[in-house]
């Protein structure tokens, strides 16, 4: 089953085009990876599946839902990681993850808190002011708070922006693990080890356009390439 | 370049913004307009005051008496029948008139027998505005002048006359209309002191609490986009009307409690103050608002407190972060201080009709100005006022609804702008995406 269809999205700032007419799908339960320079539209692709932004043209479904007529319903089922995210500084680790898993349904958002703090991993500093964590402390909250309520759609960009090598990896094993529970997970990162660890398919983005897409091994054949970096400057070079 | 130079060239380019000029231009228009109206303030007390005057007494110290009022004030209507007093205050009311001065048969008899000489006065207030006093205070001095005058006559008349009668030999009998009543025994002066002790202490209440509550609106919003939480937010299962609902309510419970707290302060100061008019009972004059009255101004602080913060949402749209924050407030701030200003030194009523115009266009306005007209009675002033105010509340609503829903929020203004790599600001935005 089809997650996200995204067909012939585009969206401009004005006048600059920051998505020129790119299409993809994203299968239930798998880790879908976006990649791309700084600037290609990778954020703005995500931002838009997360209801954020407007598009001009083309249709995106996700879970059979329009992004334009049903944007509240899509809101139920989606968690959104925003890769510069923060959370409240003057609440705890936990009143946060509270904070959130009230939106949700009140009977299950105690297991989401919980779930929440486990994930976070902050063991006694979860009851500490926000305004007091590390840059990797924070980022490990909003991983544990984007997939804490288990959404049948993770938007995850990059998720492991500002963690050192071992919470990465941590974080890493988790958003697998997410997927293999059912989650399908869409995901943007500069770290082309991380997209070859996590993703199942993945798609180049470069000033706008789905310049390739496909299975990383593939890519890797395809190219004649020991990595999807070197896969990546080989498309983009073309 | 020297390192000096350099720092100096890149503090200037950050603070020579439109946020740091915008404000203190303002502040100096505002000076400039308050220097004028003081300006216009001390041209009308050097104007001769309107008046009318009823002689009855020919005698030489009635005479004097209307001498100098004639030589210094505008006698608009004379008379020396006291059967004309009503076509007199008619006139007067018509001409813009500051009173009726009414000089009794046996003024001049009374005194010569070490008695006060009565003189009547009948007051034409038309606002209670500080500034609405002006003219009843020019004619107060020279009631003053006539005493002095007198009692001078008097002590060249008889040398051996009673001391504490030649100091004050005349007794005013006042009485004012304002509004279409009659206030007997009281000068304008008294009535503008007591309203001003009744209606003072909201237009002040009102301002802190549209300031404060506005603030924290305003900086609510700078937090979120500041923090990097607003995006989250905006994904949650939550409509954008309970966001920004959710927000306005909480700013207002925010702002109420700060202005109870303000409030005991004020109460406190105000209750020092009320000496002057000691002795004199509101309720006897029909000074008094009555519970009808209080709520009719519970309605109107209420839907202006939404109103305002509505409007404090809205630019809270705008604010990048706390120090755009701080700037923002700052046109919240002025329309929350000028109908406070205006409310306090002068009355709706008087005011040229620009300027009622752009008062009753100013939300904040309608609950400053609601006690003074729920006391006369005014009702339909009120409910109109309650009426706009809604309006003005339902749209900035709808707006800053439609706002949370459209790109603005996030990425700001989306104007077109030419491709330069060369510009921070796009780079910043290619960077984004």
């Amino acid at each position: 089953m089809i997650t996200i269809e995204v067909k012939n999205l585009v969206k401009n700032y004005g006048k600059i085009e920051a998505v020129k007419g790119i299409s993809f799908n994203v299968n239930e339960g798998e880790i879908f990876g976006l990649i791309g320079p700084n600037g290609a539209g990778k954020t703005t692709v995500l931002r838009i599946i997360s209801t954020l932004l407007k598009i001009n043209s083309g249709s995106i479904k996700i879970m059979d839902y329009d992004i334009e007529k049903d944007a509240d319903k899509i809101r139920k089922i989606i968690s959104y990681l925003p890769e510069d995210a923060g959370a409240y500084k003057n609440l705890t680790g936990r009143s946060y993850l509270q904070f959130i898993a009230n939106f949700f349904d009140p009977k299950k958002n105690q297991q989401m808190v919980e779930k929440g703090i486990e994930i976070a991993d902050l063991d006694e500093r979860i009851d500490d002011r926000v305004d007091t964590y590390s840059k990797g402390m924070m980022r490990r909250l909003l991983v544990g708070r984007a997939l804490m309520i288990n959404p049948k759609l993770a938007i995850l960009d990059e998720p492991t922006s500002g963690l050192d090598v071992i919470n990465a990896q941590e974080i890493r094993k988790l958003v697998k693990n997410t997927a293999q529970a059912g989650t399908t997970i869409l995901l943007s990162s500069h770290n082309m080890l991380e997209v070859e660890y996590l993703c199942e398919r993945i798609a180049l983005i470069s000033e706008g356009k789905i310049v390739e897409g496909g299975k990383p091994k593939d890519l890797m054949n395809k190219y004649n390439a020991n990595n999807i970096e070197e896969v990546f400057t080989k498309v983009v070079k073309q | 370049m020297s390192g000096l130079g350099n720092i100096i060239k890149k503090e200037f380019k950050e603070l020579f913004t439109p946020a740091t000029f915008v404000p203190i231009i303002l502040v100096a228009l505002i000076f400039g307009t308050m220097g004028n109206s003081i300006q216009g303030i001390q041209e009308q007390a050097k104007e001769k005051p309107i008046i009318g005057l009823i002689n009855e007494d020919d005698d030489t110290l009635a005479t004097i008496t209307s001498s100098i009022l004639y030589n210094n004030s505008k006698v608009i209507f004379n008379s020396t029948s006291i059967d004309d007093k009503q076509i007199a205050i008619d006139e007067l009311k018509q001409k813009d008139g500051v009173a009726l001065i009414v000089i009794p048969k046996n003024f001049t008899k009374q005194m010569r027998n070490e008695s006060p000489g009565e003189i009547e006065i009948y007051w034409i207030m038309k606002g209670a505005g500080v500034m609405d006093t002006i003219s009843s205070g020019v004619l107060q001095y020279l009631i003053n002048y006539i005493n002095t005058n007198l009692s001078k006559e008097l002590i060249q008349d008889n040398s051996s006359v009673n001391s504490s009668f030649v100091l004050n030999p005349t007794k005013n009998i006042e009485t004012t209309y304002f509004k279409d009543r009659e206030f007997k025994g009281l000068t304008p002066d008294i009535i503008v002191g007591m309203l001003s002790s009744q209606s003072m202490l909201i237009p002040i209440v009102i301002m802190m609490i549209i300031i404060m509550a506005g603030g924290i609106v305003i900086t609510s919003m700078a937090l979120e986009k500041e923090n990097k939480t607003l995006e989250t937010l905006l994904t949650l299962p939550v409509k954008r009307t309970s966001i920004v609902t959710g927000k306005i309510i909480a700013a207002a419970g925010i702002g109420l409690i700060l202005a109870i707290i303000y409030m005991i302060g004020m109460s406190f100061y105000f209750q020092g103050l009320q000496f002057s008019e000691g002795g004199i009972s509101l309720a006897e004059y029909g000074l008094v608002l009555d519970s009808q009255d209080f709520l009719f101004i519970g309605i109107s602080l209420f839907v202006t407190l939404i109103a305002g913060l509505s409007l404090c949402m809205l630019l809270g749209t705008f604010a990048k972060n706390y120090k755009s924050a701080q700037t923002l407030t700052f046109p919240v701030t002025m329309l929350a201080l000028i109908p406070m200003f205006l409310t306090i030194f002068a009355d709706f009523d008087t005011l040229p009709l620009a300027l009622k115009g752009i008062v009753f266009a100013i939300p904040f306005s309608h609950p400053m100005m609601a006690s003074r007209a729920l006391i006369f009675e005014n009702y339909m002033f009120v409910i109109s006022g309650i009426i706009y105010v809604s309006i003005f509340a339902s749209i900035m609503i709808i707006i800053v609804v439609w706002v949370f829903k459209t790109d603005r929020l996030l990425t700001g203004s989306t104007k077109k702008r030419k491709i330069n790599l060369r510009q921070p600001l796009l780079l910043n935005l290619i960077r984004r995406r």
